[in-house]
């Protein structure tokens, strides 16, 4: 018997010291919070990372009803969420863990190269509608979107717009690949992907956020460097309370074998 | 011997009653849970949950629709003037704007002194429209106004012409084009698989030597079983270049993409159905009508197709079925702009895309949520109109024709 329950309290100990976590939420971080939880397990044997995606609200609110350790944000939290987090007497923890730049894309066939914030402005708020008048040919422009339930959705609206709704009757697609998809075989198509996500299939735009004195192109380099403008953290939240059983698997993240994965899916690493 | 066997029919037939009885229980509580979540709706907002609208109190203006907030928040709509008010700017506030004016020190510990600084900023500024959370709200301070907070009723979800559900501070949950998207795209896919579906179904009943038949039929029932993904892949790489370039639109994501993929898809239904409804037609009636002298044709269009005329409308509602609720095809070929459809060469957005899309993020419980479900209820009733209809067409055709 007491064989027993010393086998059963091992046991019980065993699985609260298992270090089992949970990772979700935005799909931009997906593949680099796998990619990390793969590599951390493979470190630490005894740890266990799931990581499922849904977007960076379903996350959120995961983290709030408590069926999540870590929330993984491709934008910052709402206030409003904050507020109802911190109303259960607890603080949320906000962690960047990588930066990521998003790339306008176009036709590969279209002249034009360049574009200031305020006519990519115009474009997706449909003032501009014509590629002749941002320099280009006489030709329509078919500016497309992501879903309004992706991060990217919101962080363009909020960086490039200005907070201004985008166009009545936006083409919105369902996923990056789709936006590639059809821009490459859309001769007036314009739309937004993630840098990692920038094939030959399309063109990337070199944009300004100064009025058109310095148009600078969407590269590794110059989002690091701080010369490109359109650039997003990416964010991990998690309870204060949960913080020792999140740490370790954070802190990897943020050591420089963490970072150099970063770099291999594609984002930009968190320079210290 | 006699006495266990009649216990054990008992026991199936009790097993069979009480199936029947859960899924009746369960398909009636799947609707009522829908139309709970739906209706609420009608009880949000207009502006976003927990947040409210102040002007300065100077500003005669009391009541704002949502369309006028939204103009105002996009800097469409600049003046007072064109909502009754004085010959003033319009000043847009959001919330986060006040930790520009202020420094954070000067908010207090706990934010407990925001709302003070809040109104400030409103009394300070004749012009003003503040969008601040309800908690924070400066209710009742010199120079304040808070404006009446609308709800959203059904003339605005089934009439408005917006989808925009999140537009902060006025999600516009206009319905009307994406219900009209969903009828526009099924009804010309069914016009384009109908004929069609019916041809092959004759050809493969009448016409079709054996041979033929046992090859063509497993072939088309397999067609039926293609992931909905996989002709939405097909749709997108395939007939979307192709609709561009021979109709030289400047996009191929239309309305008429999104038709043909689902005509395509429903014609496997179409035909298995009306297929199957014309070979049941009795070899009397056949023998009859060709021993009266009628030909061959003749006695397709005189006699088996009027026997077939319920399984032939039965395929029929099948197939609309199929097409108005099909998402993931749709979702990927027609564009999904929540514009109102003027042509079948424009982009669309339908009702099971949409919901596909944006049920992941909406917050539970909120009004994004809830206009999701009364759009599912939309759909619902839309597709129970069609079976009704198509039930009393094939009642009466089988009494005239028999």
């Amino acid at each position: 018997m007491k064989k027993f329950i010393i086998a059963a309290a091992l046991v019980f100990a065993g699985f609260a010291t298992a270090n089992a976590q949970k990772v979700k939420g935005s799909d931009t971080v997906l593949p680099l919070s796998q990619k990390e939880a793969e590599e951390y397990m493979a470190a630490n044997p005894a740890a266990t990372v799931t990581v499922t995606g849904g977007g960076s609200g379903v996350g959120i609110s995961a983290l709030m009803e408590g069926t999540t350790d870590i929330a993984q944000a491709s934008r910052r939290i709402k206030f409003s969420e904050r507020q109802k987090m911190q109303a259960s007497g607890d603080k949320v923890v906000e962690k960047i863990i990588a930066y990521d730049a998003l790339a306008i894309v176009v036709h590969p066939s279209n002249k034009v190269t360049n574009l200031t914030r305020e006519q990519l402005e115009g474009i997706f708020t449909g003032k501009i509608t014509n590629w002749k008048e941002v320099g280009g040919a006489d030709l329509k422009i078919v500016p497309y979107s992501r879903e309004t339930s992706s991060g990217t959705y919101e962080f363009f609206k909020e960086s490039v717009l200005k907070n201004r709704n985008y166009m009545n009757g936006i083409m919105s697609m369902p996923a990056t690949g789709a936006i590639i998809q059809s821009i490459s075989q859309t001769p007036g198509g314009i739309g937004y992907v993630g840098l990692a996500y920038l094939n030959d299939d399309v063109k990337s735009i070199h944009v300004s956020y100064d009025g058109g004195q310095h148009y600078t192109e969407p590269s590794v380099e110059n989002a690091k460097n701080g010369s490109y403008p359109i650039v997003r953290p990416l964010y991990y939240y998690y309870m204060a309370h949960s913080e020792k059983l999140v740490k370790p698997f954070i802190d990897y993240i943020m050591s420089t074998e963490g970072q150099q994965t970063v770099k291999e899916i594609g984002f930009i690493p968190v320079s210290e | 011997m006699k006495k266990i066997r009649k216990i054990l029919e008992r026991f199936v037939e009790g097993i069979l009653t009480v199936s029947g009885a859960i899924t009746t229980i369960t398909i009636l509580l799947i609707v009522v849970f829908l139309f709970r979540e739906g209706l609420g709706l009608f009880n949000s907002p207009s502006v976003e949950k927990g947040y409210n609208l102040c002007v300065n109190a100077s500003n005669p203006v009391l009541h704002l629709s949502s369309v006028d907030i939204m103009e105002i928040f996009d800097y469409e709509a600049t003046n007072w003037k064109e909502f009754g008010g004085a010959d003033e700017e319009i000043v847009p506030f959001r919330f986060e704007e006040i930790f520009d004016r202020y420094p954070e020190e000067e908010m207090g510990e706990n934010y407990e002194l925001l709302p003070v600084r809040l109104g400030e900023a409103i009394a300070s500024t004749p012009g003003i429209i503040a969008f601040v959370p309800q908690e924070y709200t400066p209710e009742g301070m010199d120079g304040v106004k808070v404006l009446l907070n609308d709800k959203i009723t059904p003339s605005d979800f089934f009439g408005g012409k917006q989808w925009i559900p999140t537009a902060t501070p006025a999600p516009q949950f206009g319905t009307l084009p994406l219900i009209l998207g969903t009828l526009l795209v099924s009804f010309v896919a069914i016009l384009i698989a109908l004929p069609l579906g019916l041809g092959v179904a004759i050809y493969m009943s009448e016409l079709a030597s054996n041979r033929m038949r046992s090859f063509l039929k497993p072939t088309i029932e397999l067609l039926a079983g293609i992931p909905s993904v996989v002709y939405g892949f097909f749709g997108l790489v395939v007939l979307v270049p192709l609709i561009q370039k021979v109709f030289n639109l400047p996009v191929g994501e239309t309305a008429f993409a999104g038709s043909i993929v689902l005509a395509i898809m429903a014609l496997p239904t179409i035909i298995t159905v009306a297929e199957d409804a014309m070979r049941n037609t009795p070899r009397a009636m056949r023998e009859a009508s060709l021993a009266l002298g009628a030909t061959h044709w003749q006695t397709i269009y005189r006699v088996i197709i009027p026997y077939a005329g319920s399984g032939i409308s039965a395929a029929v509602v099948l197939g609309i079925g199929r097409a108005i609720g099909e998402t993931m095809a749709v979702l990927m070929v027609t564009g999904n702009a929540a514009v109102m459809p003027h042509s079948l060469f424009e982009p669309v957005r339908t009702i099971p895309a949409t919901i596909a899309a944006e049920l992941g993020e909406a917050p539970a419980g909120g009004p994004h949520y809830q206009a999701l479900f009364m759009l599912g209820c939309v759909l619902f009733i839309i597709t129970m109109i069609i079976s009704v209809t198509a039930e009393a067409i094939s009642k009466r055709e089988s009494n005239k024709g028999l």
